[in-house]
């Protein structure tokens, strides 16, 4: 079956001006994402993994420093397009997002409903009762009580305002929904909760989905593929299935060793030092100076390798 | 004073001597509705009871919400029980002094949940760590230097000259929260309370920050109670589970025993919703049990959990509040299911 890409994209960057210098936020990423296809970004904080939803969504603080590569959106160049016509376009109609700690982004003085509808009514023209009517269908669809509509943010707990703000990011029907640490605040049955809602919608619709996150436990419930990122590059790419049983990255090994279990006795492991700094990162592999398996080469940029079908920027693999 | 190191690297049994016990501990706070007093009251603790020995570490692990933070406060001296006491050393906190409170903070420390608001930022590491001595009346600056530096070498900052003049913006996260610990500990507490002392860390730097806690706690035989909505943490930390919910604990267990053989329906389903990395995840759904835990302020009568749990017998569990069946030695349960399992009825 020919898959059809949602999303390509390559070497995107985005640096920022910071007063000590140049942060390199993201440096270099390519991605491929097909249809109806959950890619889980994982990676400490500070790895430019939040830098990098705000990049394909183009929702850019002051200090951009470079902001260059290519995104393709059904094959559609996004980079060319001009801040108004992305607006129009792109930005919650073909690409949607659910922020970090979105439960506490809904606007405390507007009914949830409004805010949900508001999409529909700015970006398709449609009338207010009719954006109104989609909100309840969506509200319906993310296990939200219809009657909620009326309310406001402050009275729905934590679980609740997660699910609108879901519903908010697929009014529009986009293709793509990126979600940028979805139940990192939840609790553990809320959390459980939300990752079943996610697998339902993405069994009924189409839509693509990114998934950000740092909890590589939960990141299992959903994830078709895993890209690992590291201070500002993509380390790996690989299917859910081969990647959790052996990752092939040394940092993905370690990440995946640091995880406690349940249910397994094995001891985690933790990763001794930290990542480097973004102003200044090392030549080389970034991840050299707390690699176990470090060698000569690794004080030389790594190639990105095809490894059946598994992308590793890795010197072991060559 | 700093103790001998040989009593310190005593092996640690369960049968210790009782350091902490919590008696029939109820923390209600009161509502007050506008204009006519009283609206109720907030159950947050509802008759909680257990023991800790010194040497043992517990987790307490529960949904936010649960009272799990308010019981914590109460240990801390920081709220007041409205019914029920907290005995320490065989003597009741409420019928403590002043100078007896103060004498008795001095001997818990707290770990916070969020290291960089636990911090003050306007200080530098030497001061934060500096001020609790002054407080407790370490007159000699040498000294206050001396433990300084032996505590923040017991929670692996070296080299400590290096850090003490840093403040906290200047460090990791990581960093950050070992200097809550070593505030922590530098009065040479008894007992530890660390309230989600790794939920804002990476996962990297998680199981480091466990394992650093684990190593002060018995090297120094401290009590520690770990307060967590993680699970998957747990096994790696303490040596009994106590799981709570709708501010009572519904369980309590050996950790090994809980793990493998839980039997409260709730703590069945805060189990089955912790996911372990596994690619199966994705074609399956998780079991969540409907709805969410009830106000406390009118908690549902009889078993607090009923109106969730798929097991509930009418005209029981929404009757009667279950008491404590012990279905194994160490392992209590509040559920009318096991009420014919018990070992000594």
């Amino acid at each position: 079956m020919a898959e059809q890409n949602v999303l390509r994209v390559e070497n995107l960057k985005l640096y920022f001006k910071a007063s000590k210098g140049i942060v390199q936020a993201v440096d270099g990423v390519d991605l491929t994402l097909t249809t109806n296809e959950a890619v889980v970004i994982i990676g400490e904080s500070g790895c430019g993994k939040s830098s990098m939803a705000k990049a394909l969504l183009r929702l850019l603080p002051r200090n951009v420093e470079t902001y260059s590569g290519r995104v393709y959106l059904n094959d559609m160049e996004l980079m060319g397009m001009d801040d108004e016509q992305y607006r129009k376009e792109i930005r919650w109609v073909r690409m949607s997002m659910v922020p970090q700690a979105a439960m506490n982004s809904l606007n405390p003085v507007l009914k949830v409903g409004e805010q949900v509808a508001e999409p529909m009514v700015v970006h398709h023209g449609v009338s207010k009762e009719a954006a109104l009517d989609q909100a309840r269908t969506m509200f319906s669809r993310v296990g939200v009580p219809v009657d909620f509509i009326n309310r406001y943010a402050f009275e729905l707990s934590g679980g609740m305002r997660q699910r609108v703000a879901i519903a908010m990011a697929l009014v529009t029907m986009p293709d793509l929904v990126i979600l940028d640490e979805p139940t990192s605040a939840l609790d553990v049955l809320t959390q459980a909760n939300i990752m079943n809602l996610l697998k339902r919608i993405k069994k009924e619709i189409s839509t693509s989905f990114i998934l950000i996150t740092h909890d590589i436990a939960t990141s299992s419930e959903l994830a078709d593929r895993v890209a690992v990122m590291y201070a500002g590059q993509i380390v790996e790419v690989s299917d859910s299935f081969r990647f959790f049983s052996a990752p092939l990255h040394p940092y993905s090994a370690k990440l995946m060793a640091s995880v406690p279990k349940l249910r397994t006795k094995v001891e985690p492991d933790y990763i001794i030092g930290q990542p480097p700094s973004l102003i200044n990162p090392p030549t080389g592999c970034r991840f050299a100076a707390r690699c176990p398996k470090r060698f000569e080469k690794c004080s030389e940029e790594p190639p990105t390798v095809n490894k059946d079908g598994r992308l590793v920027k890795c010197w072991l693999y060559t | 004073m700093i103790e001998d190191p040989k009593v310190m690297t005593q092996p640690q049994s369960s049968t210790g001597e009782v350091l902490l016990s919590v008696e029939d501990l109820h923390v209600w706070f009161e509502l007050r509705r506008f204009g006519f007093g009283r609206a109720g009251f907030v159950r947050a603790v509802d008759g909680v009871t257990f023991e800790l020995r010194q040497g043992e570490a517990v987790a307490v692990v529960g949904e936010s919400g649960c009272g799990k933070s308010s019981l914590m406060k109460t240990i801390l001296a920081i709220n007041t029980p409205t019914k029920g006491d907290i005995v320490y050393k065989g003597e009741k906190m409420s019928e403590y002094s002043r100078s007896e409170l103060r004498a008795y903070r001095s001997q818990v420390g707290y770990v916070q949940q969020d290291p960089y608001g636990a911090l003050p930022p306007f200080m530098n590491i030497q001061t934060i760590l500096e001020e609790p001595l002054i407080i407790n009346g370490v007159k000699s600056k040498a000294e206050r230097l001396e433990r300084i530096h032996k505590v923040l070498e017991e929670v692996k900052m070296t080299p400590v000259d290096e850090f003490l003049p840093k403040f906290p913006h200047m460090i990791s996260g990581g960093q950050q929260q070992r200097i809550v610990i070593a505030r922590a500990m530098i009065n040479n507490p008894k007992l530890l309370v660390a309230d989600e002392p790794v939920s804002m860390l990476d996962a990297s730097v998680r199981v480091e920050i466990l394992k650093l806690l684990r190593g002060l706690q018995e090297t120094h035989e401290l009590a520690v109670i770990y307060i967590t909505h993680d699970l998957s943490t747990v096994r790696y930390f303490s040596e009994y589970i106590f799981v709570m919910y709708a501010g009572e604990i519904v369980e309590k267990a050996r950790m090994d025993d809980l793990l493998a053989h839980p039997r409260h329906p709730y703590t069945l389903a805060l189990l089955a919703a912790t996911s372990d990395p596994d690619p199966k995840n994705v074609n399956e759904f998780q079991e969540v049990p409907p709805g969410e835990p009830p106000s406390l302020v009118k908690p549902p009568p009889g078993c607090r959990f009923h109106p969730r749990c798929p097991h509930m017998i009418e005209g029981l569990c929404n009757v009667d509040r279950p008491p404590e069946f012990e279905v194994l030695k160490d392992h209590k349960v509040s559920c009318w299911l096991f009420k014919d399992e018990q070992i000594n009825a």
